[in-house]
């Protein structure tokens, strides 16, 4: 045994330790990054209880606790705390959040009556109510019994009056408004050709259309008086008195109140909100469902686009061309692309797709609405369709090599049985060898639209805004609006993040934006590995 | 060449008698046939004449040239990157280098079966009409007619008949060769090259398809290349041995096995070497 002691080691195993340890410090990062993200995310959306916090300098906070930090600059063997409270209130503490030292808390109490307040502007409140001014002028004190029952029945009739004026305000006068702008393209260029009848008609309708604008504002302020009237009369930390009318108000809850089902179904209906709503208070209230959509659709368009492409590059270059020197170089070439830093795409979409193209289009098609509406652009100008554009050619690359190394893998037999039976290449290709590589060249589109979707620099370039008007879907002709600028959760994570002129307020909502980020990303792969899984169903038990 | 007198040395090997059939002899002709992949050179004038609707074995050890030869009949080696060739190959009297004649119907009349089954990830059916449906046939009934003459040719009919739709995949090694060759003969080409098409089955499956190409060679043209020298007397009229790209010697099977003319053909299939 003495002689041949490492006869019956296996050679290399260390090797295996290291491959074992670079697996779990990958592991460690993803599942670190994703739980950062899902806990902070998730959060955002619940309740806790609010406490009143009575400080050592005789300040009084009322506020709901969002961190807590080591202080700058304490020892490490005794570590200082010191706590921020997003306290709300902001028209009148300048600042919603508040660094606190954790040392200089005196009590801390979770009363009762502590009401929090979600508002359309100013963000939130947490405040403590004396009265309610109802809607039929009466005033109920908060000790009043009946006095929950009636502040909730006018919370919730203040919200129908408030989508009733978003649906006068935002829809009906921005109808009327988009006409009228219509109309007057159409008045200048019936001026310009001096087309005395239509000048006539076309003033008649502005002027039609000016009185339903003037009846539509009158509307407007009617139902503003109306709601103006309920409103709650209550006073902060430190007691000054704070009215807030309740049209105002899109939430109101007593956070030391509320039962655990109380607590779900705010978060529930905070969740829903922030899917499905529109956003206010410069994004960093309200949800995501325009930045959701334009994400969602960009993504879909972007895949449409690229896939042809690829395939079609993929097929060219590894059937047809003439394998040499210079397919050699085309393909490096093709290859360093998926290199190029992304803000150089973005700034080749903005000077060939925006200005070039859709600057050609625009003198092609809408040669009369730039000449009568200021030189406004159509496509001229970054929007959805120069977008998917862009991030399509970014993502060429990919889809390109995936292709080319489905292509190669499908077995020669295959090709050459096709190609016995009398098939002409093209055949060969359309019936064999795509459906053989289907799998393939999907898993190269799952890669580009995991890619696509995060992207976010060339999209700043070519269309996304922080605040889309409209959506690029409606129900106006032709539906799918492709020249329309475009929210897109990536650039809203940016903007969040570093553009927004309260960046604590914004945190818990650069967090919730990112899990949505992921969890769209994560859908729109499980939808494609469903379809490539279908599709290698089929040729599960290929013995080539 | 002298005419050496070789005892019949191969006599354990059952030599079935040349079929004589009417049509032409020289329906194949290969004259001073040369191909090169590259600077190597694989054949090296190649002349030879296969007879209409007889078989005809190519043998000889690795190497040899055999199959290159087999797949320059139908032109698949145009697939090779950097060949060329010299001499003549007729079919019927046309050369396959005309460039009147598209490569296309060259294989569209002389249908080939690989040394391994590579049946296409489609159902049975599908696979067996694949070269009617790429001359653009879409009548149901014309396809399933086809579908079944030649899955009835190729003796898998009765195995096959209720599984139609099924993948191929699903089939048996034995089973997807014979569906190859019911996929070859589907277009009724005049001509089936054949290159090893039992190397990879059993005993079983090899006798089944030995069966089938004595039904079938009284419609086509069969060229076969086989490493199994039994094979090779089983089944074929005439035999060309192959040596290092040369042909060596080409007669009648009965002749290349009982009584060769030359000493490399005789020291071959006696097992003496390759």
């Amino acid at each position: 045994m003495a002689t041949s002691s490492d006869s019956n080691t296996p050679r290399g195993e260390a090797w295996v330790w290291f491959s074992g340890l670079g697996l779990i410090v990958g592991l460690g990062m993803v599942i670190g990054l994703l739980s950062l993200v899902v806990l902070n995310g998730i959060t955002v959306f619940w309740a806790p209880p609010v406490p009143v916090a009575n400080v050592d300098d005789g300040r009084t906070i009322i506020g709901q606790l969002a961190q807590r930090r080591v202080r700058a600059g304490s020892p490490a063997s005794e570590p200082r705390f010191e706590l921020q409270y997003q306290v709300g209130l902001r028209e009148l503490n300048g600042n919603s959040y508040l660094w606190v030292d954790e040392a200089k808390i005196k009590s801390e109490s979770f009363p009762a009556d502590v009401l929090g307040l979600e508002r359309v502007e100013n963000g939130p409140a947490f405040v403590r109510p004396q009265s309610l001014r109802k809607s039929d002028g009466k005033l109920i004190l908060v000790a009043d019994p009946a006095f929950e029952v009636a502040f909730q029945a006018e919370v919730n009739s203040a919200a129908i009056i408030r989508e009733k004026l978003i649906e006068i305000t935002r829809r009906r006068i921005g109808d009327v408004n988009g006409e009228m702008d219509k109309a007057r393209v159409a008045l200048r260029r019936a001026e310009d050709l001096k087309l005395a009848g239509e000048i006539a008609a076309l003033r008649r309708q502005i002027t039609g259309l000016e009185e339903r604008f003037a009846s539509l504002q009158a509307e407007a302020k009617t139902v503003v008086d109306r709601g103006a009237i309920a409103s709650l009369v209550s006073c902060d930390a430190s007691g000054r008195e704070v009215v807030v009318p309740l049209i105002q108000v899109i939430r109101a809850w007593f956070p030391n109140r509320l039962d655990t089902w109380g607590r779900v179904k705010l978060f529930v209906s905070r969740l829903g909100e922030f899917i499905f709503d529109e956003p206010r208070e410069a994004n960093t209230e309200g949800g995501l469902m325009p930045a959701i959509f334009g994400t969602l659709v960009m993504t879909v368009f972007m895949s449409l686009m690229v896939t042809p492409f690829g395939v079609i590059t993929a097929i060219y270059l590894r059937e047809y061309a003439q394998q040499g020197p210079v397919l050699r170089i085309v393909r490096i070439s093709v290859n360093n692309l998926a290199g190029v830093p992304s803000i150089v795409f973005g700034v080749f979409g903005l000077g060939f797709f925006v200005y070039v193209l859709g600057g050609s289009i625009d003198q092609l098609f809408f040669a009369d609405q730039l000449k009568y509406n200021n030189n406004t652009p159509v496509f001229g100008t970054g929007g959805l369709l120069w977008c998917s554009l862009t991030l399509a050619l970014m993502t060429l690359p990919v889809v390109i090599v995936a292709t080319e190394e489905a292509l190669a893998a499908v077995p020669r037999g295959m090709r050459e049985a096709s190609l016995a039976t009398g098939a002409s290449k093209w055949q060969t290709i359309r019936e064999i060898l795509l459906p053989a590589s289907a799998p393939g060249i999907l898993t190269g589109v799952i890669l580009a639209m995991a890619r696509g979707a995060g992207e976010v620099a060339p999209l700043m370039l070519v269309g996304v805004v922080k605040l889309a008007p409209t959506l690029p879907l409606d129900g106006t002709a032709p539906f799918l609006h492709m020249d329309r600028k475009f929210m897109h959760l990536g650039f809203h994570v940016y903007d969040l993040g570093f553009q927004s002129p309260d960046s604590d307020a914004a945190r818990p909502m650069v967090f919730a934006t990112t899990l949505l980020l992921i969890v769209l990303v994560v859908c729109l792969n499980i939808g494609a590995i469903w379809i490539r899984n279908r599709l290698r169903a089929r040729f599960k038990g290929a013995s080539f | 060449m002298s005419q050496l007198m070789n005892p019949p040395s191969s006599s354990r090997i059952k030599v079935r008698p040349a079929t004589e059939r009417e049509g032409r002899k020289d329906y194949i002709s290969i004259r001073d046939y040369g191909f090169w992949y590259g600077q190597k050179k694989a054949l090296d004038a190649i002349s030879l004449d296969i007879p209409e609707r007889q078989v005809v074995a190519f043998i000889g050890p690795s190497g040899c040239g055999k199959s290159t030869l087999l797949r320059n009949l139908n032109r698949m080696n145009d697939l090779v990157d950097d060949v060329r060739h010299e001499g003549e190959i007729t079919i019927n009297g046309r050369s396959i280098y005309d460039p009147g004649l598209e490569v296309i119907s060259l294989r569209r009349r002389v249908g080939m079966v690989f040394q391994k089954s590579n049946p296409f990830p489609k159902s049975i059916f599908e696979n067996v009409v694949y070269a009617l449906r790429v001359v653009g046939v879409r009548d149901r009934a014309v396809l399933e007619e086809a579908c079944e003459t030649s899955l009835r040719k190729s003796a898998l009919w009765d195995e096959v008949k209720d599984r139609l739709d099924d993948s191929a995949l699903g089939l048996s090694g034995g089973q997807m060769q014979r569906l190859c060759i019911a996929r070859a003969i589907a277009n009724r080409p005049e001509i089936l090259l054949m290159d090893e098409p039992c190397s990879a089955l059993d005993p079983i499956a090899t006798g089944k398809i030995e069966e089938l190409i004595h039904e079938l060679k009284d419609q086509f043209t069969i060229v076969i290349v086989t490493h199994s020298m039994q094979q090779a007397a089983r089944v074929s009229d005439r035999t060309a041995f192959f040596y290092l790209g040369k042909q060596i010697e080409y007669d009648t099977t009965e002749k290349i096995f009982m009584n060769p003319s030359q000493a490399q053909t005789e020291a071959y299939i006696s097992g003496r070497f390759g």
